[in-house]
């Protein structure tokens, strides 16, 4: 469903991926693994269009996005995507209800009346009633993300990326964050793509783990497949061990 | 042998002008080519228009005072006691010409330019902006564009009212508080002030909103670096759409004709 083939990408002198290869199967959630500033976000930004690679090939169910220069083109790609930001990214000047039918007014043409009763469902569904009239500076983070994700699956898109969707919240926020991912794939059966440092998240929620490190992925493969590997950075990495070839922090 | 560092100011001033160059040339293809959002553009006529009134009121009613008494004393001490009724013209052509688009695009450079860089800015830092383009909506579109043409629409609207108030001002300092013959500065005024030196001024002011949109958008979308970064953006807009209301000023008012009855 999504292919990366060869890619690069720098910022500058930084050479943030280098070559990288990936593939991500329909209706799966891939988990990507990695330290800080190891380009996982950039990774995830070149999936949506948010960035371009500099070399390389990147295919969304057959077509190379690479290529496509009109706008028509990118936005039904774009279409088939939603994203769960960081820190969320809700919109500051606008209440819930406005955040999270933003996509839904431009990616559809549904009457009014329809779009406030899926922003209710959408809110409910990530277990959130009576919040529509709330600005985002009323929420809690917790809240936040859980309104950033109601915006990101209010249109159906068929991928939903997450960027490190336990960040900045406590363990028990962080873990009704995991179950909403893996209840949104059952449920809407979409692809997940989440990146995140959080080893006890990656567990409870990856089909498959792909570790990035120095612009490629050096392993990928089923949680057990990753628990078990030989490869002494993706050991060091996912027991969080201070001492290892992990030591440029 | 030649110093790599030599040239590299050049350089990124000319990669920084690319960019703002840029923006321009991509806003007024999507004003002109593409649908964009209405509902912001009112939003921003009444954000950069109808909440910039006090700050134009003060400005152009002080700039107006002054300006009769500057040239109250000119007359009074070049041309001699009585000639101050013949002032009149001479004090509404330099408001209405020079002073009043200057003051107006200085007062919302600084009001309003300042306030697009930090929204934009924080918008990009918190990553606001990139929610807006994974949800179908183009950032120029959506943010610059609204912006842009409420200040081309606002910027000569509020001229025009500094206009007036500035004009009242001088015509209050002038035959109120000094007693200056008041046939005679209404006559002259109504005589040699011509409806150019309005609209001449009306003209400065829409390039001077352009400017104030432009950097203002262009700085927000380019921060970088956290709350730092949308300081330094803020205080960039202010500083470089004023400077650059000021150059413009001059080559307006140098290629504008400056009458047109000859």
């Amino acid at each position: 469903m999504i292919r990366f083939v060869d890619v690069h990408k720098s910022f500058g002198e930084n050479h943030v991926l280098r070559g990288l290869n990936l593939e991500i199967n329909r209706g799966e959630t891939l988990v990507i693994i990695g330290q800080s500033g190891s380009g996982k976000s950039v990774l995830l930004k070149h999936m949506i269009g948010l960035l371009q690679p500099d070399r390389g090939q990147i295919y969304i169910d057959g077509v190379n996005v690479t290529e496509l220069r009109e706008e028509k083109e990118l936005y039904a790609v774009r279409r088939k995507f939603a994203m769960l930001f960081q820190g969320a990214a809700l919109f500051d000047s606008m209440t819930v209800a406005q955040n999270v039918s933003f996509g839904l007014e431009r990616y559809t043409t549904f009457p009014q009346e329809k779009i406030e009763k899926i922003v209710t469902e959408c809110l409910d569904r990530v277990g959130l009633r009576n919040v529509e009239h709330l600005m985002p500076f009323e929420l809690s983070g917790g809240m936040k993300k859980r309104v950033g994700l109601a915006r990101a699956i209010a249109y159906n898109p068929e991928i939903i990326l997450y960027d490190e969707p336990s960040t900045g919240i406590d363990q028990i926020r962080a873990n009704a964050i995991n179950d909403l991912i893996n209840k949104l794939k059952e449920e809407l059966n979409v692809t997940s793509v989440v990146i995140t440092h959080d080893m006890d998240s990656t567990f409870k929620v990856a089909d498959r783990i792909a570790m990035l490190y120095q612009g490629t992925i050096i392993e990928c493969g089923t949680p057990e497949e990753i628990q078990q590997s030989k490869n002494r950075i993706v050991h060091q990495f996912i027991h969080g061990h201070a001492e290892g070839p992990l030591e440029n922090w | 042998m030649t110093d790599p560092n030599r040239f590299s100011f050049l350089f990124r001033f000319l990669t920084k002008a690319g960019e703002a160059g840029a923006l321009f040339n991509q806003t007024f293809k999507n004003i002109f080519t593409k649908s964009w959002e209405k509902k912001n553009f009112l939003q921003q006529l009444e954000e950069i228009g109808v909440k910039s009134l006090p700050i134009v009121t003060i400005t152009a009613a002080f700039g107006g005072l002054v300006f009769g008494l500057q040239i109250y004393i000119a007359f009074t001490r070049y041309v001699g006691h009585g000639s101050e009724a013949y002032s009149g013209p001479i004090i509404s052509l330099g408001l209405s010409k020079e002073l009043i688009p200057v003051f107006v695009g200085l007062m919302l450079a600084g009001r309003v330019g300042s306030s697009m860089a930090a929204e934009i800015g924080t918008m990009k830092i918190t990553e606001q902006i990139d929610a807006l383009f994974s949800l179908g909506a183009d950032p120029n579109r959506f943010l610059v564009v609204p912006r842009t043409l409420a200040c081309i629409v606002i910027l000569p609207m509020l001229t025009l009212y500094g206009d007036f108030i500035g004009i009242l001002s001088g015509f209050f300092y002038n035959i109120v508080l000094m007693g200056v013959n008041r046939h005679v500065y209404i006559t002259n005024t109504l005589t040699y002030f011509e409806m150019w030196d309005v609209v001449s001024g009306l003209i400065k002011a829409v390039f001077f909103g352009v400017i104030i949109a432009i950097v203002g958008c262009w700085q927000g979308l380019s921060t970088e670096a956290g709350a730092e970064g949308v300081g330094k953006a803020t205080t960039r807009a202010a500083v470089i759409s004023s400077v650059l209301i000021l150059i413009f000023n001059f080559f307006l008012s140098e290629f504008l004709p400056g009458s047109f009855t000859g």
